[in-house]
């Protein structure tokens, strides 16, 4: 059985194609301001690099922030009950599944099916989310995959606003003017960021095995930061970013 | 019909009275002057039978009703706020206080004219905000004489003589205060007429409330607004009390006939404080999926009166009537009176959020739902302080809990996109998807 899972989230599209449970292909576009002709083109680019026709799909899902333009799907799920499905697949031990996108964060807590027991997302703020670490990588004038790495270097921990994102760049600016090393404005990027998702997160209860999933979590500044904030282990899979469009595509298994 | 119906529906046959006996509320409060009547502005929880023994022409408007009408008319509520804003008030007050506020200011009376200036003001204190509110009018008023009494003696469980004796003095400096502001003689007969009609239409509304355990459903919060806000207007009032009891009478109707509020309901949940008043359509949002919310501990308890039943379910309060007491003097009137407001359900938990949480896990039970809806309410710090913990009491007692944050006044601190979404991804971790 071939099913699709697309995640137009606010800043990427996802799609992931499977067969039986095995990826055939996955594909990452910019969703732009056209997301849903974005969607479509990166939907049929992913049908002809694998030759499967779009009738052998048996269930198209879509998720996301967007998925409402994904007009040819023939399911739509959210990305909270994505997520946990595709995290469950991956790690079946999960049991909190940790979510940070472009714009949104959010902490799921579900069972050994991934059936969602609880959840929590931030509310109106980017202070946890993915465009704030670019917003504060370009304020450093470092790349973003850089941001997370040059963090890692830094030992001092610098305190910073985690309840807004305007706040919290207004500080950057400070620490840059006060001759503050780059690195060490990182990590209190990341530390901040850490601390809002952990206090989203603690509404729904950690338990083991935790699952960080997300474009973020590619972050490697910020997974420091977190493991330092909630002193556990977490678990993260090799395409975080896919993990809702997985979640979507073995929903349309079922 | 909608879409896999599987209960009739009908509209509520005393729906248009509901609407004018509101919209006379609000004109007989503008025109009273006109008729030589008095005016007078306070709180939906001050005691409203009170200044009734001034006369039958004595008419009032309840601050928080009154600015939960301005919030809905969406346009002249952003006027509002940005006046009260320019004169230095913070956004993070109470939004009803600060609607009230930007019609005195702007001097406009949302049903329309200018705002009609109170001949008194006579308040309660219940929360912090409901202590300064007049206070700040009469900053902009000072020729308008006010009186408030402290209620702040406890929860009802704690309450004896000595905290009684506490309100009905005040109570009874207040009648004197109110002859001496308006020249009137006080009719103490009067009073106990109003204290009698405000305990027999809080008493019927618990009962309608409670004919909303039936499956279906025969009302759903979104009407229950329109109408129990009636109570909020003027719960010692004859005709109010009189239209409950015809509108029980109507939703029994409608219980023995399986008449239902969402013909597609089979998903019941309840709110709680204040909705976003700006966007009841995420009420109707609901039942595309077959939910409801089939009423809250704020629509139930902010006009109803309650007590335990024989059964042990909750039911409506046994009132002095019913128990064959007859009011024979002011004290005695003030008395019952004092006794009846705080035994109010929503009054308990401005001093604990667990008293409020076994009162919400009570309703979940007792009206069979599958979830809850939690609006984290930056209007309302009153009602809404203690509800996180409301959040962890419900989801041990293994109730599914949604929040979204809002605002019952300030239409600028609701999401309405995130809150549909999380209504969506709710109700998929219940179980329920749309009904196509």
């Amino acid at each position: 059985m071939v099913t699709a899972g697309i995640d137009l989230g606010a800043k990427t599209i996802k799609v992931i194609i499977l067969d039986n449970g095995n990826i055939l292909i996955r594909k990452i576009g910019l969703a732009g301001f056209e997301s849903k002709k974005a969607a479509e083109d990166l939907f049929n680019k992913a049908l002809s690099d694998t030759g499967i026709k779009k009738e052998e799909i048996s269930e198209i899902v879509a998720t996301g922030a967007g998925k409402e333009e994904v007009e040819f799907a023939t399911k739509k799920v959210t990305e909270v009950t994505a997520g946990a499905k595709g995290a469950v697949f991956l790690f079946p031990s999960a049991k909190t599944v940790i979510d940070v996108g472009a714009e949104e964060g959010r902490s799921i807590r579900c069972d050994e099916t991934g059936k969602v027991i609880d959840f929590a997302v931030n509310e109106k703020c980017a202070a946890g989310a993915g465009a704030f670490t670019e917003a504060m990588a370009r304020a450093l004038e470092v790349k973003l995959e850089e941001f997370g790495r040059i963090s890692l270097k830094s030992t001092k921990t610098i305190p910073m606003n985690a309840q807004c994102a305007v706040f919290a760049e207004s500080e950057v600016v400070s620490l840059l003017h006060a001759k503050t090393p780059k690195e060490d404005i990182a990590r209190a990027v990341h530390d901040a960021i850490a601390s809002r998702i952990t206090s989203m997160a603690r509404k729904v209860g950690f338990e083991k095995d935790i699952v960080l999933i997300g474009g973020v979590a590619r972050n490697a500044g910020f997974i420091d930061s977190l493991k330092r904030e909630i002193d556990m282990d977490i678990l993260i899979p090799e395409e975080p970013e896919f993990v809702c469009a997985l979640g979507a595509a073995l929903i349309g298994k079922k | 019909m909608t879409k896999n119906q599987q209960y009739k529906t009908e509209p509520l046959k005393c729906w248009q009275k509901a609407k004018e006996i509101r919209l006379n509320y609000y004109r007989d409060y503008a025109l009273a002057h006109e008729k030589g009547g008095i005016r007078w502005s306070g709180g939906a929880w001050s005691f409203g039978a009170i200044p009734q023994g001034l006369g039958d022409d004595v008419y009032c408007i309840t601050g928080e009703p009154y600015a939960a009408s301005i919030a809905w008319n969406k346009k002249f509520a952003l006027r509002c706020m940005e006046e009260v804003e320019k004169r230095g008030y913070a956004r993070d007050l109470c939004s009803y206080m600060r609607n009230y506020w930007g019609s005195v200011l702007l001097d406009e009376y949302v049903f329309g004219g200018k705002f009609p200036k109170p001949d008194f003001i006579w308040q309660d204190h219940i929360c912090c905000s409901h202590a300064k509110w007049y206070q700040v009018v009469k900053d902009i008023e000072p020729d308008v004489p006010m009186f408030c009494i402290d209620v702040a003696v406890g929860p009802y469980n704690i309450v004896n003589d000595n905290k009684l004796d506490y309100l009905v003095g005040q109570m009874l400096d207040g009648i004197e205060w109110l002859e001496k502001i308006t020249g009137r003689k006080y009719d103490d007969e009067k009073l106990i007429e109003a204290v009698y009609n405000e305990c027999r239409s809080t008493a019927v509304w618990a009962e309608i409330c409670v004919l909303n355990k039936n499956i279906p459903a025969p009302l759903d919060e979104k009407t229950m607004y329109s109408l129990y806000v009636l109570g909020t207007l003027m719960k010692h009032s004859k005709i109010v009390a009189d239209f409950y009891e015809e509108l029980r009478d109507e939703v029994k109707y409608r219980v023995e006939n399986q008449i239902a509020a969402v013909g597609n309901e089979r998903c019941r949940l309840m709110s709680d404080t204040q909705p976003p008043w700006g966007f009841l359509k995420i009420f109707r949002y609901l039942e595309k999926f077959g939910a409801l919310s089939v009423g809250s501990l704020y629509t139930f308890g902010l006009i109803g009166m309650w007590e335990v039943k024989e059964d042990g379910t909750w039911g409506p309060r046994t009132t002095p009537q019913q128990k064959g007491i007859e009011i024979k003097s002011r004290e005695q009137a003030l008395r019952i009176l004092a006794d009846w407001n705080l035994s109010k359900p929503e009054w308990q938990h401005f001093y604990s959020p667990h008293i409020k949480s076994e009162m919400m896990i009570r309703i979940a039970k007792e009206w069979h739902l599958n979830g809850v809806m939690l609006h984290y309410n930056r209007g309302c710090e009153g009602l809404t302080v203690g509800i996180a913990e409301n959040r962890l009491a419900l989801l041990e007692a293994g109730f599914p809990v949604m929040t979204f944050e809002g605002n019952m006044g300030d239409e600028r601190e609701f999401d309405e996109a995130r809150t549909v979404a999380r209504i969506d991804a709710f109700m998929e971790t219940l179980g329920f998807d749309k009904l196509e």
